[in-house]
This record gives C-alpha cells, structure tokens and sequence, in this order.
C-alpha cells in the first residue's frame, strides 16, 4: 500500500475527483456499482486462454475515465503498483505450464504464456473499473447507494465512518511516524515494541474520540439510527446506461470481436 | 493476501460472495440484538486505526524484513465478533475500492478470509478459550499466537482454496499449500506477537477499554453452528446455481465450474449459442473460415487433457489465436480512438459551452 | 424566557478511576448572559460542561435547565436546548459531507425534509459556511472547521450555547473571525477557555474553576485586572491590560499569539 502519506494521497485524489461534476458523475450510484459489478463478472468469465478476448470491454473504464474526466495516467500509475500478488501468482503459469500453444513464427507460445497475459488483461480490465468507480461516484454515493439496495446499515454506516476518520487518524499516524523517523536518522522501519507502544497510544486515543463522538452525535439527538442520504430518483438516463453497458457487455462476451477483427485483417493483408 | 478478480472465476467469486453476505447480514442483526449504540462511532473510529496501523511497517526482529498488522484478531477482541467482523468488511472494501487491493468480485474471498476466520473462528474457539482459563501476560500471548496463526493459517487456506478452484492459476494445491502456509505462519506468528502486546498496553493503562469490549453483551450468546450451517448452504446453493447456469449454457458463459466439477463434457457446437454464432457469422462475408473452436474443442480443456500429449495439439489454433491476438490489438486501437473521438467531441461541446 | 437559566447547586463529580474533578460548584446564569469558564489544565472545565447537556450525571447537587432539572426523561429536551461546540472540530463533524453534518441534528428532530433543509441553510448562512457545504469535512481549514461545528448546533435552535475551547489551535486571523462571529450572536452562552483576550472581548461575566470549585464569580473587568487572583488560578491577565502592552503599544503582540499557540500546541 505504499507509505502512509502517499496512501493518503491517493484517497484525498481520489476523493476529490469524485467531487467533479460530469455526466458520467451524474447516474444513479446504484446503477453504476450494478453495472460495474456485471462488468468484472463478464470480464473475468472470459476463458483463461483467451487474453485477447476481453480486450474490447476496456471501453468501459475509458468511458468512465474520458467523460468523467479522470487523467488516464493516475490510473495507469496505480494498476503498475498495485497488487503484487496477482502478479506473483501468476507469474507461475508460464513456469508450470510450458506446452507450446501458439507459434509466432519460429518462436513458440507456451500456454502458460497464454494465460498469463490472460490474467493480466483481466487484472487491467477489473481494477481500472474499480478506480474508475470510485473516482467518478465517490465513497458516500456508493454507501447510500448500498443502503438503499439492500445491504444492511450497520455496514454502510461503518463504512461512512471508517472513511472520514480515515484522515484524521492518518493525519495522527503520519505525524507520529514523521516524528519518528526524524528521530532514529533514517533507519528503516520502527522495532516492534516501539511499533506496539505508538499504535497502543492511537488506540486509546482513538477509543476517548469515539466517545467523545458518540456524545457529539448524542447531542445532537442521536438515537441509534443514522439517517443519511437524499433519496434520488432513478432517471431514464440512469437505465439506458445500465441496459446500454450490459448489453454491450454481453454482446462482447458471446461474440468473439477481437477474433473477428484479427480475421478480417488478416485477409485483407 | 487479498484476492485479486484477476485470479477468481465467477463462481467462485459468485459464491463467496454470497456467503459474505450471508455473514454481514447475521452480524448486523447480532449488533442490534446487542443495542449498544456507542459501538457504531467506536467500529468506524477503530476501523480507521487499522487502517492506518496497516500503513505503518514495523521491522520483524532477526529477518530485517516488515510487516504490518493485519487487526481481525485485535478487533474482535476489542469489539466482539460481529462489530469485527463489519469492520473488518468496511476496511477491506475501502482498500478495494481506494487501492484496487483485491477487486469488488474478490471482495466476498477477502472479507471472508481476513474477516470471518480470525472474528468467528479464531476469537471465539481460540483466544476466549485459552485467555479466559486465567490471568497474565503469558496466556494473553499464548491466546493470541495461536489465535492468529491458526486464523491465518485458515485465510491462507482459503485462499489457496479459492485460487485453486478458479483454475485460472496453473499452480497445483499441494505446490500452493507449501508456499502460502508457511508464509503465513509466519505473519500469524508476528500477529500474535503485536496483538499480544496490544493487549497487554491497553490493559496495563486503560483495562476498562477491554471490560467494556468483554461486558456482557445484551444479546443471546454466540454460536457459530448454525451460522457454519446457513453459510455452508448458500454457499453450495450459489455456487450450484452458478455452476448449472454454466454448464446448461457452456458456450455463452464457460464458466468453468463444470470443470471444476470434473465435468469436461463441452456442448456439440452445432446446439444453442454457438450454431446461432456460426450462422451469423457464416452471413458476415468478411469471416467465412470462423472455425478454429468449432473443430477443435478439447483445445479449451487443455490444461487437464492435453498436458503430455503435446502431438495431439491442433495446429488449427496456432492461425486462429494468432489472428485473435492480433484483433485484441486491433481492439485496443479502437478503444483509442472511440476514447479519443469522445474526447474531441467533449472538447467541441464545452468549448461551445464556454465561447 | 425562563429556560434560558442554568443552575448549577453543589455539582460533585469524581471519575470512575477515582479522580476528583468537581467538588461542589454553585453558579446561576441567566437569560442572554455571557459568561467565560476559566481555568487551568485540569481546572474541571470540560468536566463540568459536560453536565450541562446531561452526558455526565452529578454524583451530588443538580444541574437545572431553565425550569427542567437534567433527568434521563428529560435530556432529549436538554440537549436541544443546550447546544454543544466540542473543543475539536473532528469529534463534532463525523459525516461525510458538511451539509449532511449541519442536517444531521435536525434531521434526528423528526422535522420535514423542508425545514430540514432551510434550517441548514440558515445555520451555514450564520457561520459564513454556506460555500462549504459539499465538502468533506478534512478539507476544512482550522477556522472552517470551527465554523461548520458551530453550525451543526446552531440548526438546532439552541437557547444556550455551550462551547469548550472554541479558539484553540486557531490561527489569530480565524480566532479574530470567531470573535467577531460570536459576538454577534444573542444567545446566552457559556465558554470554557484560557484564552483571557477573548474573554476581554466576549463575556461580561467570569468565572474563575481551580481544582474542581468556584474561586471567582463576577464581573470581567473586575476579575480580568485581579492579578493575583488570576495568577493564584494559574491564568495570566489579557495580554491587553499588562503593563507592558500599554507602554509599548504597538509591541510584540504577534510574537505572543504565536508563542501562546505554541504552548498550546505542546500542551495537547
Ligand atoms: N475520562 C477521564 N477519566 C479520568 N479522569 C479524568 C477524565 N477526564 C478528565 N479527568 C480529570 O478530571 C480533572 C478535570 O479535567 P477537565 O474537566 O478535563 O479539565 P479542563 O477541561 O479544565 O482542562 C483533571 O484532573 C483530569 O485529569
Ligand atoms: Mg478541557
């Protein structure tokens, strides 16, 4: 996740491209997030030896991007650092799987080759989706659009929650771990019971503010229940882009477009 | 570890989800049962410290490499079972959303992983049980060693297992179970140890931050039993529909839980989705040979049938993938410029806008 | 308006691990009055605002608003009578957007969604915050902040404004914004500070809290230039009434305010 301070960067970004005001800005959260989450089904149904075939569905994300106006490059500086995992994960297939698949020429593909590319485009398809999500609809849209389809308060309120402390206890965090790293002359990282004594201290800390909110909510006649969020209403605009993506979604999954495309060409040449 | 979309299938991904669901709906009716409304600032505020926490490495004595906390375990003991558990959730969905860490379809694997394990399995059954037979910080540690390492140890697992069963990684269950539990072992190990001493901070400055945390809740006791149950069900419910879904429709949606199921039986192509594809494409002048899958459909179940039998290989394929990878290229050309073309329009509607 | 009164007989409070914080505090204050709580660290200050809106019950005495004394029947009433500012801004806005944080008390009311909305409006439109409503609060400035946390309460329509604190971590040109701000107010209100400049400015009233009793209840021009009163209560006197302000007028003022902000800072 980076160090702290740029985390945090990367939430305030974030944060405030989803302040912007864009069509794409504009519809309904809960058709995006349902549109969104139909997208990463689709894309990731595709078969693991067809990297090319989900390629086409990337017009959605650059959609979203485009007209929302979220710079391509901030995106793309994300995807080549987040999530090592995928990328070690799937580094095993080419090694494991080395049956010659595709022959380029003299050189061989290996099939494991195959399905790592496949993986990777689905890792860019999926996650820029998510981040285009988010940039263009912003955390508190997506937790009234959870809470009014369905997913239970205690949840979507924790999250609202969780996400405006964020930054004052990052804030706490940054300045204790600056203060620290002044101190110990640029040594690595905090020994274990420095770690434990400092995140003890935020930790009580932390406990008296949720009291002290608590109380804050309490006079301001708090009751148990929060009641947040406009109900909005779904427009026709909002379906037609919901019923417009998925359709096209579907349509890329049933019709092989890439391979389409890649015959047409090669006849042509 | 989080799980990336990336690594899963739709069932898989379907199913998890489903269970999560199941899990946040149970916890938050739990919460109200307990009618303690000072824990709704008190989970978000705590969810927040760990998150922040999880940004700050600390160096892990005699390896010289870092780690950072993970907090399932440290939650629940702070706020109970269910109350970790949904902030556990709200974390996780925060770093998916914020840090594309996992993905919104892996979202179900990861909460289920890092939430469920460590607040329903490894508090509960492990760390009440060996804390609460008596006093000190010996047996505070002990509890929290094997509490985490065995919920480690279980997320670990349930990683292994959910990769494994999506079958879009080639490595094998026993090559996977080596790497990852190990590692893991080794984070549980470090977990506990921070945990511990987490514990031991707190109750030698503030003890009645844990009374309060360990005060008899309102609602009727916990137990896991008929939560395993209902999980187990819709879990197998979903993944079951999902996988019918699949294998009544394999052309539209291979979706591969067939094969997980050892059922590698692929449709004849002449039936559904696939005869109308080929009609229609029969039609487009400019794609009369689309036939490369139509022939040789075994090439889709390679990994399980066509490992060691390299001759069998289509030479079919070779052509058709070629001019496949060439139309992705060609399809990202397109996005381009479909994205440059809205571009350009934009530009014209608001430069009118503004002149 | 006779529940603009508070009256507090005999308030005793300990806190669970045993620290005494309030040992008998007695004081009446009326309708429009403004009164400034003073006191060192430590003084019992917070302690006892926080029985004014009924979070902490008196182990002894009572605490009465206006005609109702605070009971647990009653502090729903209390609460919307006695408006609250927090000594800090992030402990009172804990919505995700400003506006929804102005609306929250209101909307906790039960009033239609309308008077919802104008009452918000109108809070923000007092405090100056009315272009500040669709951020999130951690964009805020120190001042803003302040600002906005006043508002939460004022969409309440309190008779009595309470407030903890309300200049520090203030930077003096949002202090000089607040003070203006808060003298416009007619509310009777009830500060708790060391910040003895701004008392000089706001309050008419001083009450003087050392070790959990009343020292000093009177008026503030009377108490603002008892030097060794002050000092025995561990509080300076305004930097504008010491001496060495008025032979060398155009001075180090600026130099203090930040020396003081300093202090302050390592205090917290
Ligand atoms: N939550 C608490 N638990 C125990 N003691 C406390 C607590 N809060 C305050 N005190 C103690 O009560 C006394 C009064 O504190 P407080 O009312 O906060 O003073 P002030 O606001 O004037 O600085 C102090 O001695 C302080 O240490
Ligand atoms: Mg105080």
């Amino acid at each position: 996740m980076g160090s702290i301070d740029s985390s945090f960067f990367d939430i305030g970004r974030l944060d405030a491209l989803s302040s912007k005001d864009s069509p794409v800005h504009r519809i309904d959260p809960r058709l995006k997030v349902l549109t969104t989450l139909y997208f990463i089904a689709i894309a990731i149904s595709f078969d693991k030896y067809d990297p090319a075939g989900p390629v086409p569905l990337l017009v959605y994300p650059m959609t979203l991007m485009i007209i929302g106006e979220i710079p391509f490059s901030y995106i793309a500086k994300k995807l080549l650092i987040a999530s090592p995992f995928v990328l070690s994960v799937a580094l095993f297939n080419p090694i494991l799987d080395r049956c010659p698949m595709l022959n380029l020429g003299p050189i061989s593909v290996s099939g494991g080759l195959v399905s790592f590319a496949s993986i990777m485009t689905k890792y860019v398809l999926t996650v820029s989706a998510v981040l285009a999500l988010i940039a263009c609809t912003g955390l508190d849209s997506i937790c009234s659009a959870l809470a009014r389809m369905g997913v239970p308060k205690a949840f979507t309120i924790q999250l609202l929650f969780l996400y405006r402390y964020i930054f004052v206890l990052g804030e706490e965090a940054a300045r204790m771990t600056r203060a620290r790293a002044l101190r110990s002359f640029g040594g690595k990282g905090l020994g274990m019971s420095v770690y434990s004594s400092m995140i003890g201290h935020l930790l009580l800390r932390t406990v008296d503010r949720a009291q002290r909110i608590h109380l804050a909510m309490l006079c301001r006649g708090f009751d148990g229940e929060i009641r947040h969020g406009e109900p909005s209403k779904i427009r026709l605009s909002d379906l037609l882009f919901l019923a417009g993506w998925c359709a096209l979604f579907t349509l890329l999954r049933l019709y092989d477009f890439p391979a389409w495309l890649g015959k047409g060409l090669g006849r042509l040449l | 570890m989080h799980m990336a979309d990336a690594l899963i299938s739709p069932a898989v991904g379907g199913a998890m989800w489903a269970a999560t669901a199941g899990l946040t709906v149970y916890s938050a009716r739990k919460l109200k049962e307990e009618m303690d409304e000072r824990k709704i600032p008190l989970m978000g505020v705590m969810g927040a410290l760990i998150f922040a926490a999880q940004m700050i490495n600390f160096t892990i004595p005699g390896t010289g490499s870092s780690g950072h906390l993970g907090g399932g375990l440290l939650l629940a003991i702070l706020l109970g079972p269910p109350a970790a558990f949904l902030t556990m959730a709200s974390i996780l969905t925060i770093q998916a959303l914020f840090f594309a860490d996992g993905g919104l379809l892996a979202l179900g694997c990861n909460i289920f992983n890092m939430g469920f394990f460590p607040c329903f399995i490894a508090f509960p059954f492990i760390y009440k049980k060996i804390a609460s037979s008596g006093e000190g910080a010996k047996r505070i540690l002990a509890a929290a060693l094997a509490a985490s390492i065995i919920g480690l140890q279980l997320g670990a697992f349930g990683v292994v297992i959910e990769t494994v069963f999506s079958k879009i990684s080639e490595l094998p269950l026993g090559t996977f179970l080596l790497v990852m539990q190990p590692i893991h072992l080794a984070i549980g190990i470090v977990e506990g140890v921070v945990t511990a001493s987490l514990i031991g901070f707190i109750s030698s400055t503030r003890p009645e931050v844990l009374e309060a945390a360990a005060g008899p809740a309102r609602g009727k006791p916990f137990s896991i039993k008929p939560v395993l149950i209902a999980l187990i069900l819709v879990a197998a419910f979903t993944g079951g529909v999902l996988s019918w879904f699949a294998s009544s429709n394999p052309e539209g949606l291979e979706w591969s839980i067939a094969r997980i199921c050892g059922n590698k039986e692929l449709k004849s192509p002449e039936s559904g989705v696939h005869a109308l594809l080929s009609r229609i494409q029969e039609k487009m002048a400019f794609l009369p040979d689309y036939d490369f899958r139509k022939e040789k459909p075994e090439g889709l179940a390679k990994s399980e049938s066509a490992q060691g039998k390299e001759n069998a290989w289509p030479s079919m394929r070779t052509g058709t993938s070629v001019s496949g990878l060439l139309g992705g290229a060609m399809s990202l050309v397109l996005a381009g410029l479909i994205g440059f073309g809205i571009k350009i329009f934009q530009g014209r509607k608001s430069g009118r806008r503004d002149g | 308006m006779s529940h603009h009164i508070v009256e507090v007989k005999e308030l005793k409070f300990s806190y669970p691990d045993g620290t005494p914080a309030l040992n008998g505090v007695n004081f009446r204050i009326t309708h429009g009055e403004s009164v400034a709580l003073v006191g060192a660290n430590g003084a019992g200050k917070s302690t006892l605002l926080l029985h004014l809106n009924g979070y902490l019950t008196p182990q002894a005495g009572s605490v009465r608003i206006g005609d109702i004394p605070i009971t647990k029947s009653t502090l729903k009433q209390v609460r919307q009578t006695v408006g609250m500012v927090f000594q800090d801004p992030d402990d009172q806005l804990f919505m995700p957007r400003v506006y929804d944080d102005v609306a929250f008390g209101p909307t906790n009311l039960g009033l239609p969604p309308d008077e919802v909305k104008q009452r918000t409006m109108n809070a923000l439109a007092l405090v100056g915050a009315v272009h500040l409503k669709d951020r999130p609060p951690y964009k805020l400035s120190g001042g803003e902040k302040r600002a906005v946390s006043i508002a939460t309460v004022l969409s309440m329509s309190p008779a009595i404004l309470v407030m903890d604190e309300p200049t520090s971590n203030l930077d003096p040109k949002a202090r000089r914004q607040l003070m203006s701000l808060l003298a416009e107010f007619d509310h009777t209100k009830i500060i708790a500070t060391h910040d003895m400049d701004m008392v000089l400015d706001l309050c008419s009233r001083v009450i003087i809290l050392r070790g959990g009793e009343v020292v000093a209840d009177g008026a503030a021009k009377d108490i603002l230039n008892n030097r060794e009163l002050l000092d025995s209560s561990g509080l300076e006197k305004p930097f504008r009434l010491q001496e060495a302000v008025w032979k060398n007028p155009s001075g180090f003022r600026d130099a203090r305010y930040a020396g003081i902000k300093g202090i302050e800072e390592l205090r917290n």
